[in-house]
């Protein structure tokens, strides 16, 4: 199961130069990725998917639900696995301030087609986005808007943001509503297109919906066969932070006189904020140099 | 003669385990590698290991694949198999690009994960060849060849005094299987 990890200078090295490159080298291949996927719709001629918008939108689109759908995973599986000392509040907290900014990022693209479509003066474009907003499928079309535009925005709230029940319904909203978003793309874009004999509405079979439910029980499989076998957290980074930037390391730094005296207080502030730690450790650490005036005499 | 085949010196921090590297080193003692649980910046300098090249190897890897992704596009749709869609050139390089990137990074990826496995000796299955089994846990090991490194007493009462919490003689290079 370990390969026969011995844990040795040169094994470490060289595992610390693979991750850097792996990071490195998937970075660039995920806006690949959703740049190509977008620009295999743009290329089409269809109303609705022939714009330049479409890589960055879903580039954005992607980080926004990938937040999302992590968050829904994570809040769960913090409590069940007992990692709320690992996952802090300052971790959701910054997930969620990521989720406003892809949120308005991908609100800003939903509202900049609307302007194309109108500024473009092509007609088949404009009655494709006032038929997204007002035809038959306007349902979809309000149900995304809600859940990816609007909904995102009560994060501004700080108590909303820092509340584990509310991010986690949240996050489901943003992944109902990132799932709308495709079926706005594809199914308002296609039952309305340039042949009138083709218009239809979707009616999805028994065997589509069997994809569906079944797509998303492949992933939770996975998922959970992960963090049944596999480490969920990777605990050589968790002992590489503990020594490096734990509670304990840094109680110790500030008891050595290490630190400055306003960045005393501007942890003691951070600590009292995300977390629950008995403060009376740092009752008398607030000044360096009495510290260690005290340590001398 | 001494049946001793490795100094293992035991610290639980990675700063003492540090100071017990530059004591060895101020009194010429030669060290056959450290064992630690996690990575531990600075001490490929401090040991004098050279840089890692799988950087290098993983740039090679990366231009195999780009080439070999281009010539292949090449070879089906320009030379090969020339098709006419809507009369535009065979030779679109631009559309090339994304397989051409993406072949880059798959070439990359597995080629240097797999030479990684390779110089680490890391394979599924492999019996751990591991010195002392709390390595990969919470100590931080040197080890010293004992074989030449006289008088062992010296070499224990250095570590002792970098803040080893443990010194152990081995008889057996490997105590993690029989």
């Amino acid at each position: 199961m370990s390969f026969g990890w011995t844990g040795s200078v040169k094994t470490w090295q060289r595992f610390e130069t693979v991750s850097l490159i792996l990071a490195g080298i998937s970075t660039p291949l995920v806006l690949s990725v959703h740049t190509i996927v977008s620009m295999d719709f743009a290329t089409s001629l269809e109303p609705g998917w022939h714009t330049t918008i479409f890589p960055p939108y879903f580039v954005a689109g992607a980080i926004f639900s990938g937040f999302a759908m992590v968050q829904t995973l994570l809040l769960v599986a913090r409590k069940v696995l007992g990692l709320e000392n690992y996952i802090t509040m300052f971790h959701i907290e910054s997930m969620n301030k990521i989720i406003i900014l892809t949120g308005s990022i991908v609100g800003v693209a939903y509202l900049t087609e609307f302007f194309i479509a109108w500024y473009s003066g092509v007609e088949y474009e404009q009655y494709a986005f006032i038929n997204r907003a007002t035809g038959p499928y306007w349902w979809a079309y309000w149900s995304m808007m809600s859940c990816n535009v609007i909904s995102p925005q009560l994060f501004w709230v700080k108590k909303w943001r820092t509340s584990v029940a509310f991010s986690w319904v949240l996050s489901i909203v943003v992944n109902i509503g990132m799932w709308f978003e495709r079926f706005v793309i594809i199914v308002t874009s296609l039952h309305r297109d340039y042949i009138p004999s083709s218009w239809a509405m979707f009616q999805p079979t028994w065997v589509e919906v069997s994809i569906f439910i079944g797509s998303i029980g492949v992933f939770f499989t996975l998922f959970l066969l992960f963090i049944r076998v596999l480490p969920s957290v990777a605990m050589a980074e968790v002992k590489l932070l503990l020594k490096s930037s734990s509670e304990q390391a840094k109680l110790e730094l500030i008891n050595g006189g290490h630190m400055d005296a306003s960045q005393v207080e501007f942890y003691k502030e951070a600590i009292t904020k995300f977390d629950s730690i008995d403060m009376s450790d740092y009752a008398d650490k607030g000044n360096k140099k009495d510290n260690k005036k005290d340590k001398h005499e | 003669m001494s049946s001793t085949k490795f100094i293992l010196g035991l610290f639980d921090d990675p700063d003492d385990m540090m100071n017990g590297i530059h004591q060895l080193q101020q009194n010429s003692v030669p060290i056959y590698d450290v064992y630690s649980p996690m990575p531990i910046h600075g001490i490929e300098a401090k040991l004098g290991i050279k840089d890692s090249r799988l950087g290098y190897a993983a740039f090679m890897f990366g231009c195999t694949g780009g080439t070999v992704a281009f010539s292949m596009l090449y070879y089906m749709l320009v030379h090969d198999w020339p098709q006419n869609i809507g009369g535009k050139p065979h030779f679109a390089i631009p559309d090339f690009v994304p397989i051409t990137f993406e072949w880059t990074v798959l070439f990359t990826a597995f080629g240097m994960v797999a030479t990684f496995f390779y110089a680490t000796h890391l394979f599924p299955g492999r019996t751990p060849r591991v010195m002392d089994l709390r390595a990969t846990n919470d100590r931080f090991v040197i080890a010293i060849d004992a074989k030449g490194n006289t008088p062992h007493a010296d070499i224990t009462k250095i570590l002792k005094e970098a803040g080893a919490v443990e010194v152990k003689h081995n008889d057996r290079k490997y105590v993690s299987y029989e």
